[in-house]
């Protein structure tokens, strides 16, 4: 397809040293750290959002933070552009590399340092999955609370890089929330940590700013994030709607009586059917829109909860409520929602949107956005976390069929500047990426921006750090 | 306090900075300046009170948000929050006591502090609860970080960097938070007769329980007879509290109870003195003495507490209470704030830090207030100062602690 998102012009002087930079990485790292043929670089040319890829100059995979320090040492001294990357799935192109940059790989930094329970927290490397920490801690009752739906492959550094979300956050917070401390180096090689088990730290904070910054201030090597207590117990029920708009205002009232479920998904009659084909969850097939509302605690607490959202479900018309019986039942439900991205990718190359918006905007922004997609002659699928406003239309389209996925982008636009207009933001959980970095001027002034480009420079003056993301092109700070 | 600009907008905000800026005149930026006691004293040519610009902009109870200018008291806030049943979550401290201040406190200072009580340890900081600012940078550009929806990564979190940073990045305009329902219920199971470090085990246990406890704090038997007008039982009180549906909460009460009895004598207190012992621990009551007697707030990991405390003793005449599991320590020395000495076993304990809130003249211009930073967080601290007030104009001496090292 035409490319829309353009990448910044790689650096000749980076490009003509290549031979050279390759000999001078593998002298700072170990054997197997250093990847720089065009088959081992291949599957670092894009992530989850594949509309996009570009070959780095070379991979490295350190493995401790010294091997990091190293390299960044290095390439600041030389101006090469460094691109992290946990796992690679981010939606919104944040580990796209570009054909001037080192790829820094923390996959090999997967140890679990310390687990105290006593403080109810976990230290790990950067390498270590989401769900390896839940994994870590749950014989003992606890857990990590952040879910991104990937949270079986993706890594501890990539969520703190995109500040990631997930199901249950709309309780428990995002990352930003449970983060304690992170290691982590700066982009001339200095080491730094932030933060530690107490639950605050002196100065500013920094380590609120990191979380979130998309691998432009540094690279976090390790992590200490907050454990929690299991609850008693866990029960997701399914409502079926006759419309995508009662569903939504249910979920508005719903927050509105002052219940705060530990989740509340949504899904429209497409994306039903997707997941139920895929997952066999018991999804009813005969609704438009589905609401999956977790509640949490002794079952006496899950029945009086219960019972207040089931007398707002029925004022909002709802077809069919169905309690998962057992715990098989409820991780299939669950299953089901999180393949959610996985089984559209089945039938069809989709993007994924990722505004949020405010409650009472809801059905609103629905209905809209189910006029733009059928506007530009394509469909989409919607589920996404109702009970904090984060949506996920899914535009589903053709990647080889380069005109419907230009049609496809230009949707994706217009629901996202219809996100800001409805009072909401460009993404909630995916982070900005190339995706939506030219789209920042349509929820920020340039002095709003430049605000935070200068704070981005208090880190890294000559923007080396994952250079092409976030900030549009034009209009940047000389380095 | 002689204020010098009240401006009424943040148009006025901004152009005071401006002329200021360009004329290199440094401010003190002051809410209702009930606070003014946090940090090393600001020294500067001029006062700005952001007093003025004051009210309510938004608030939806259905959407769990509000919007209000910075100026706005705090008690303003919380009269129109629980007056739709909703509240601040992470339960702001009111400095006067401890300090002896009189006037509003303001919302936009309960952020520029971040200022945080006994939820925090569940539900969060103030930084946590912030969704979006307005500021006036020290350019005076009003500028914009973050917006009104729960979840948003659109761009760096500057929302996080504004607060606790003292109004030394920037003025505060207009902050947006999310607000929590006010529990229905909630009750405290005291246990009683602990020492330090029996009661730093029991809260360790008690948080690992499903039973969601939204507050655990320590009240050694020296502060003790200080809360609830001596209405605890006798001996040290260990404090846990509850908060949910009224039913829920007397279930997970009863179940607290019997797991923790083998650790000491159980009671437990109903809600009306659960509302006040909670207000009181948040609000330090033991040392709002009328003193100027150092005053420190101590942050460690939860199992540090009361190492540091017992290492202190050994040393120096010093009183402590523990919030947050055991974590957050309010300690109180009988002469000299003994800062050397306290930061040295901080470390020696795991390492956190610990912010002087109130000594004497003499002290307060002489020991860094805030933990200085290691070198390489305070140039990176410094240079990010640089970028958001160029000139240096906003609360010099504050500033200064907050980067130095």
């Amino acid at each position: 397809m035409p490319e829309t998102i353009g990448f910044l012009k790689p650096r000749q002087a980076v490009l003509d040293r290549r031979r050279e930079i390759v000999a001078d990485l593998a002298d700072l790292l170990p054997e197997g750290g250093l990847i720089s043929d065009e088959r081992g670089l291949k599957p670092f040319e894009t992530d989850a959002f594949i509309a996009y890829r570009r070959m780095p100059l070379a991979v490295v995979l350190p493995e401790t933070t010294e091997h990091v320090a190293a390299v960044l040492k290095y390439c600041s001294r030389y101006g090469i552009p460094i691109v992290p990357r946990g796992a690679g799935t981010s939606l919104s192109g944040g580990a796209i590399p570009q054909e001037d940059a080192i790829v820094v790989g923390l996959s090999k930094m997967s140890r679990t340092l310390d687990i105290d329970l006593f403080n109810r927290t976990a230290t790990v490397q950067a390498g270590v999955t989401n769900l390896n920490i839940s994994d870590a801690v749950s014989a003992d009752g606890f857990f990590y609370a952040p879910d991104p739906s990937s949270q079986l492959a993706c890594t501890i550094g990539g969520n703190i890089g995109m500040n990631s979300g997930g199901a249950h956050c709309l309780k428990y917070g995002v990352t930003t929330n449970n983060l304690l401390g992170v290691k982590m180096v700066l982009f001339d090689g200095t080491v730094i940590e932030l933060g530690g088990k107490a639950l605050d730290a002196p100065g500013y904070d920094l380590l609120g700013l990191v979380c979130g910054s998309e691998g432009q201030l540094g690279i976090v090597t390790e992590a200490t994030v907050r454990l929690i207590a299991k609850p008693e117990g866990a029960r997701p029920v399914l409502f079926g709607f006759a419309s995508s708009e009662s569903a939504g205002s249910c979920v508005a009232d719903i927050i509105g009586s002052g219940i705060i479920p530990v989740a509340i998904e949504f899904m429209d009659r497409p994306a039903i059917e997707i997941c139920e084909a895929f997952a066999q969850a018991g999804y009813p097939l005969d609704v438009e829109a589905l609401l999956i509302v977790e509640v949490e605690g002794s079952e006496a607490e899950m029945d009086a909860t219960l019972a207040g959202i089931i007398e707002i479900a029925r004022r909002h018309g709802v077809m069919t409520i169905r309690e998962s019986q057992s715990a098989l039942e409820a991780a299939l439900i669950w299953k089901g929602r999180k393949s959610a991205f996985g089984a559209t990718g089945r039938i069809a190359d989709y993007i994924c949107m990722d505004g949020t918006v405010p409650l009472s905007q809801l059905s609103h922004v629905l209905r809209r956005t189910g006029e733009i997609v059928a506007g530009y002659g394509l469909r989409v699928a919607n589920v996404f976390h109702a009970g904090d406003g984060n949506m996920h239309p899914l535009i589903l389209y053709n990647i080889n069929d380069p005109e419907e996925a230009a049609r496809a982008e230009a949707a994706g636009n217009d629901i996202l500047k219809l996100c800001v207009e409805a009072g909401g933001c460009l993404t909630g959980e995916h982070g900005v990426g190339i995706e939506k970095r030219d789209l920042m001027l349509h929820q920020y002034s340039r002095a709003d921006l430049g605000q935070q480009m200068a704070a981005r420079a208090a880190f890294d003056p000559q923007w080396l750090m994952n250079p092409s993301k976030v900030f549009p092109l034009e209009g940047r700070p000389a380095a | 306090m002689i204020v010098h600009f009240e401006p009424a907008s943040e148009e006025g905000i901004a152009s005071v900075v401006r002329s200021a800026a360009a004329e290199r005149v440094t401010l003190a930026v002051v809410g209702g300046g009930t606070r003014a006691g946090l940090g090393n004293p600001v020294r500067a040519d001029r006062t700005l009170s952001t007093r003025r610009l004051s009210g309510i902009v938004t608030y939806d109870p259905a959407e769990m948000t509000m919007s209000a200018l910075a100026g706005t008291p705090v008690a303003e806030v919380e009269a129109a929050l629980h007056a739709k049943g909703q509240m601040l979550s992470f339960e702001p401290m009111d400095h006067r006591p401890i300090f002896a201040t009189t006037g509003e406190p303001t919302i936009g200072g309960v952020f520029a502090a971040n200022v945080s009580g006994p939820r925090r340890y569940v539900a969060g900081a103030a930084r946590d609860s912030l969704l979006g600012v307005r500021f006036v940078n020290g350019r005076g550009e009003p500028i914009k970080a973050g917006g009104r929806v729960m979840k948003n990564v659109t761009g760096l979190d500057l929302v996080k960097l504004m607060a606790g940073s003292y109004g030394t990045l920037g003025i505060l305009t207009e902050v947006t938070f999310k607000v929590l329902p006010l529990p229905p219920a909630a009750a405290t199971v005291v246990v009683s007769g602990l020492n330090d470090a029996e009661a730093a085990a029991v809260m360790a246990e008690a948080m690992a329980q499903p039973v969601e406890v939204s507050g655990a704090s320590h009240l050694p038997e020296s502060v003790r007879s200080r809360f609830l007008d001596g209405a605890l039982p006798d001996g040290a009180a260990t404090v846990l509290r509850l908060e949910g549906l009224a039913a829920s909460v007397a279930i997970r009460a009863e179940k607290l109870g019997e797991k923790l009895s083998r650790f000491g004598r159980i009671s437990q207190l109903d809600e009306a003195q659960t509302r006040t012992l909670w207000a009181e621990i948040r609000d330090v009551k033991p040392y709002a003495d009328g003193t100027r007697r150092p005053l420190w707030r101590i942050s460690v990991a939860p199992s540090a507490g009361h190492q540091l405390v017992a290492a202190l003793r050994l040393q120096t005449g010093v009183d402590a209470f523990y919030d947050w599991q055991g974590g957050l320590v309010w300690l109180r020395m009988e002469a000299d704030p003994e800062a050397e000495l306290l930061r040295r076993y901080i470390g020696a304990v795991g390492g956190g830090h610990a912010a002087l809130l109130r000594a004497g003249e003499e002290a307060r211009g002489r020991v860094p207030a805030f933990e200085p930073q290691p070198p390489a967080v305070a140039r990176l601290s410094e240079r990010i100062r640089a970028q958001f007030d160029p000139s240096g104009i906003f609360n010099p001496g504050r500033a200064a602690a907050l980067v130095r090292n």
